[in-house]
């Protein structure tokens, strides 16, 4: 056999192969990259004590006792909602049990900001503070590359300074520098499509540093010592944005308002209301901006991302609203809050670690606080609450709900590497089920109860009646035939649905109502997941 | 024979005549502060219609296009040609041809005329019909007080009040409304609910306080209460007769009246139903015809059947876009986006019909100068309207029709305190003061 023939056999045989592997791919495994977990440094232990000394100090003073720590399943479902706005798979749950209890954990934060699916949804969660939820100026605006380019940027984990640097002074057009859709999404049409330097300078300031300047827009601020002329100065620094045949480009030429009272148009400098120092000598007036905003001496881009950060894991902020860190005014000699002892100390934590968003999230998700049960053997009370003593109850958002639900009902993980259809199923039921259910808008940490038709969806929507019922390819029925007893039937369903074991008595209930011979095991276990997904645990973070 | 009054009693009673002057009193004063409306039933006419086409007809412009006007059951007071049905309505409807906003994109200028507030980063306004909602008591309904029927992109929403007073969003009233049935037998659906409480007691230990705060389960309650109520009824037009299906026109949008005119009757506060398709960039003229003929019949019907159930009293209509069209006819025989005059038109819950209130000048051009001007509150206004009437004042003119105190200070979550509108009503719409 000549050499060629054996040439032909390899093409054949590896073309079958190929053919194989594409048709049926063999089970997905994750390899356990346990080695990836970075050894906690020393600085980031001492951070997380120093937040721990001073929530135990709040504590004591108020006598208050806190919840005692919650379970490692319960932990990691709150790290799961909060940074890839899912609950964990069945087979996640099984490689997270395989590991030694002291490294768990770890090893789950550092799984999920290295998945894409985090990448994402934090892209999402960020692009509503930035940008807003609105579709902005037809053609001008393209919000799902701004998001992708976020996705993308934190998937590199780019430090955050820079983002936020790119956005406020990129230049370029909005399809080839995404960035620059921070600005087109204020273009005005009766402004000939030029952007609006008053709302991006209430955008800089409320999801940057965290300060409502914007109120200063119309009147001084009520409470802040921000008035009228600190706003617009700010403003001025927009004032030069042009938006041409390149796109977004800092021309020259003046900024002009008009004044309220008068009615006639003045001048207006750029300035900044504190640290006039920072400033940069040159640049365009958008790059002096960008450089004085995220300067590690301005002290509110650090507290304001802080801020966030906790308010993304904890479901509620520090200090709420998540962008008015300052609603009574700066008064150097008032006594500092537990919010704002524990913004200092995390602020300087992500300023000394160049602006690095997963090391804060690490910081945040270690602390005490973060491991307390939201349950406990006392009554709790808002004091308790106030000072985290027990882990907050919050809705759950509604890209959350939908997400835990489409994961629930798959044993396998749904992930950034699912095929291409699964994702793209799962994009168009998304974004139904959000229709429905009811956007929450920008302001996603606004504390509110459910509503009527978010139940509906829930209990009689067609994604959950397609999702629960007997069918191959959902978790209810392949736990129907793969789980050996009912108790382990019961045990999967809460697992993949609540992402917790039964109670007993829960147990003893369900045992008994899968032993039920008037419908058949595929309905009973439908019936149970429908119940699972429609309890108060379900739709909320705890 | 004793007479049956006898003389003594007479002068008593003739006493009691004192009375007579405060009953009349009484009755008038009853008249002057008359029932404020109940409800509020907005036709959405989503995309900005050429007002030029619809309800401020200019035939004798150059910029007509061939546009003609048509009389109506009132005199001196005309229509543009394809809304006959509501000419002949004509003595119900009160028109306004100098509304202005400020927002001249879809989207701002949405929620611009759908809260009376110009787009506010500081602050989400509500809609009015949350507003309504939120101030008017529940009286007995299960089902949604708002409700928002073919809703487009940008339905009415809550705002700051919460999301609670979001709208109901409804398709076609000729299908079921959305996820009121369950998808199984009775038995299994009680029997899940039973085995839901088994759920919440496990979770509540431990957190009852912090669980009930949720009020998650009243809300599965009240959800419950709606999907067996009786009231969903009002969203089934099929118990209508055919003739007055017919009146209303066979159309998704006449089907919404439709609806409309029944969850009224129910109780709900705020019915807005969707006639989407006005964004006529491009042969404005034979779009606007095909949008009217959907119209016609649909808003003519409803103010017919609204009187004849002695409704329209109780009933406010509303029927405008988030702005007009330009007076010129751009090169695609379109007409584009215009907020410096368009029309909105209003019917019963008190708003005196069968008047014009404002004029617009037919030949303004788009790319003068002064609507800038005007954007920016520098005058100029009559260049453009005579008699403005703003957003603000629409707003402020429909609150107050419906009973509720347009600028009352309101605490936002955030603390801030807002009016509801920063209008001052319309006199001249109100039959009352």
């Amino acid at each position: 056999m000549g050499v060629r023939d054996w040439f032909f056999s390899c093409l054949v045989v590896g073309g079958v192969l190929t053919l194989g592997v594409n048709l049926m791919p063999p089970a997905r495994t994750k390899p356990l990259d346990v080695a990836a977990v970075p050894v906690p440094d020393a600085e980031l232990k001492a951070t997380v004590e120093a937040i721990n000394i001073h929530m135990r100090a709040a504590w004591a003073k108020e006598s208050l006792t806190s919840a005692p720590p919650a379970g490692d399943l319960l932990v990691a479902r709150r790290l799961s909602l909060a940074l890839m706005g899912t609950v964990p798979s069945l087979e996640e749950i099984r490689q997270f049990e395989s590991l030694p209890e002291t490294e768990r954990l770890d090893w789950w934060l550092e799984h999920i900001l290295r998945d894409r699916r985090s990448a994402d949804f934090l892209a999402e969660r960020v692009a509503r503070a930035v940008v807003g939820t609105e579709d902005g100026p037809f053609l001008l605006y393209r919000r799902r590359r701004f998001v992708t380019w976020l996705g993308d940027e934190l998937a590199k984990n780019t430090p955050y300074d820079h983002l936020v640097r790119e956005m406020i002074a990129g230049n370029g057009l909005w399809t080839d520098h995404p960035s620059t859709n921070f600005i087109t999404v204020t273009s005005r049409s009766e402004e000939g499509n030029q952007p609006d330097p008053i709302r991006l300078a209430g955008r800089v300031t409320r999801a940057f540093l965290g300060l409502r300047l914007d109120c200063a827009q119309c009147h001084d601020h009520p409470f802040a010592s921000w008035t009228q002329d600190h706003f617009e100065g700010f403003a001025a620094y927009f004032g030069q944005a042009r938006l041409g045949f390149k796109g977004i480009q800092d021309g020259d030429g003046q900024f002009e308002v008009e004044d309220r009272k008068t009615k006639e148009k003045r001048v207006v400098e750029p300035g900044v209301p504190f640290g006039r120092e920072l400033l940069p000598k040159d640049g365009s007036r958008r790059d002096q901006l960008a450089v004085w905003v995220t300067h590690p001496k301005n002290p509110y881009f650090a507290r304001a991302t802080a801020n966030r950060a906790w308010a993304i894991l904890f479901g509620r902020p520090l200090i709420a609203p998540v962008d008015n860190l300052e609603p009574q005014g700066v008064s150097p000699d008032k006594e500092k809050t537990l919010a704002d002892q524990l913004l200092d100390i995390l602020a300087d934590d992500f300023r000394r670690h160049g602006h690095d968003l997963r090391r804060l999230f690490r910081v945040i998700a270690a602390t005490e606080a973060f491991r307390r049960d939201s349950a406990a053997d006392f009554d709790i009370t808002d004091a308790h609450e106030r000072a985290w003593a027990v882990f907050p109850l919050s809705r759950l958002r509604p890209e959350q709900v939908v997400g835990a639900m489409l994961q629930s009902a798959s044993i396998a993980t749904i992930d950034a590497e699912s095929h291409i259809v699964t994702r793209l199923m799962r994009y168009g039921q998304t974004n139904d089920f959000i229709k429905a259910y009811g956007d929450t808008g920008d302001d996603e940490f606004d504390e509110r109860g459910g509503t009527i038709p978010q139940r509906l969806v829930l209990m009689n929507g067609e994604l959950v009646r397609e999702r629960t019922k007997d069918g191959i390819l959902n978790a209810s029925s392949r736990i129907a035939s793969i789980a050996p007893t009912d108790a382990k039937a019961v045990e999967l369903a809460y697992l993949c649905v609540l992402g917790r074991r039964p109670t007993s008595n829960e147990m003893e209930h369900f045992t008994a109502r899968l032993n039920d011979t008037e419908r058949t095991r595929g309905q009973r276990l439908e019936d149970l997941y429908w119940t699972l997904l429609n309890s108060t645990e379900f739709s909320w973070n705890h | 024979m004793e007479p049956l009054i006898s003389r003594r009693s007479a002068l008593g009673l003739a006493g009691a005549a004192w009375l007579t002057p405060l009953a009349t009193q009484l009755a008038r004063a009853a008249e002057k502060t008359r029932e404020p409306a109940r409800s509020l039933i907005v036709l959405w006419m989503q995309g900005g219609p050429s007002q030029l086409e619809t309800f401020d007809p200019h035939p004798e412009s150059r910029n007509a296009g061939g546009t003609k006007a048509i009389d109506t059951a009132v005199k001196g007071i005309q229509l543009a040609e394809g809304l006959p049905l509501l000419a002949e309505q004509m003595e119900s409807i009160a028109l306004v041809r100098s509304m202005t906003s400020k927002e001249g994109d879809h989207e701002r200028g949405t929620t611009t005329l759908k809260t009376g507030f110009r787009p506010d980063p500081t602050v989400v306004h509500p809609s009015i019909g949350a507003i309504i909602c939120h101030e008017l008591p529940a009286a007995g309904t299960d089902i949604p007080r708002h409700v928002s029927i073919l809703s487009s992109q940008w339905p009415a929403r809550g705002g700051h009040l919460g999301d609670q007073y979001d709208a109901f969003l409804m398709d076609d009233p000729a299908g079921p409304v959305p996820n009121t049935k369950s998808f199984l037998p009775t038995k299994r659906d009680e029997q899940r609910l039973k085995d839901l409480d088994v759920v919440e007691g496990a979770f509540a230990k431990g957190r009852r306080k912090t669980t009930d705060g949720t009020l998650h389960r009243q809300t599965v309650a009240d959800a419950r209460k709606m999907m067996s109520s009786e009231q969903l009824k009002a969203f089934d037009v099929s118990q209508e007769s055919a003739a007055v299906r017919k009146m209303y026109g066979d159309t998704p949008f006449g089907r919404g009246c439709l609806a409309a005119r029944r969850l009224v009757e129910v109780g709900v506060r705020c019915v807005e139903v969707t006639l989407a398709g006005w964004d006529t960039h491009v042969n404005n003229h034979s779009f606007c015809k095909t949008q009217n003929a959907i119209l016609d019949p649909a808003f003519a019907a409803l103010i017919r059947d609204l009187k004849e159930r002695k409704l329209l009293d109780h009933t406010l209509v509303v029927c405008g876009g988030e702005f007009g069209r330009t007076p010129t006819i751009n090169p695609a025989g379109g007409r584009d986006h215009w907020p410096t005059g368009f029309s909105y038109a209003l019917a019963g819950g008190g708003v005196k019909g069968g008047q014009v209130i404002g004029e617009t000048n037919p030949d303004a051009v788009k790319d003068d100068k002064a609507a800038m001007l005007m954007m920016a509150g520098r005058g100029g206004v009559e260049k453009f309207v005579k008699d403005e009437v703003t957003v603000e004042d629409l707003s402020a003119t429909l609150l107050h029709t419906l009973g509720v105190e347009y600028d009352k200070l309101c605490q936002t979550p955030i603390g801030r305190t807002v009016k509801f509108s920063n209008g001052q009503p319309v006199k001249k719409l109100l039959m009352m003061g």
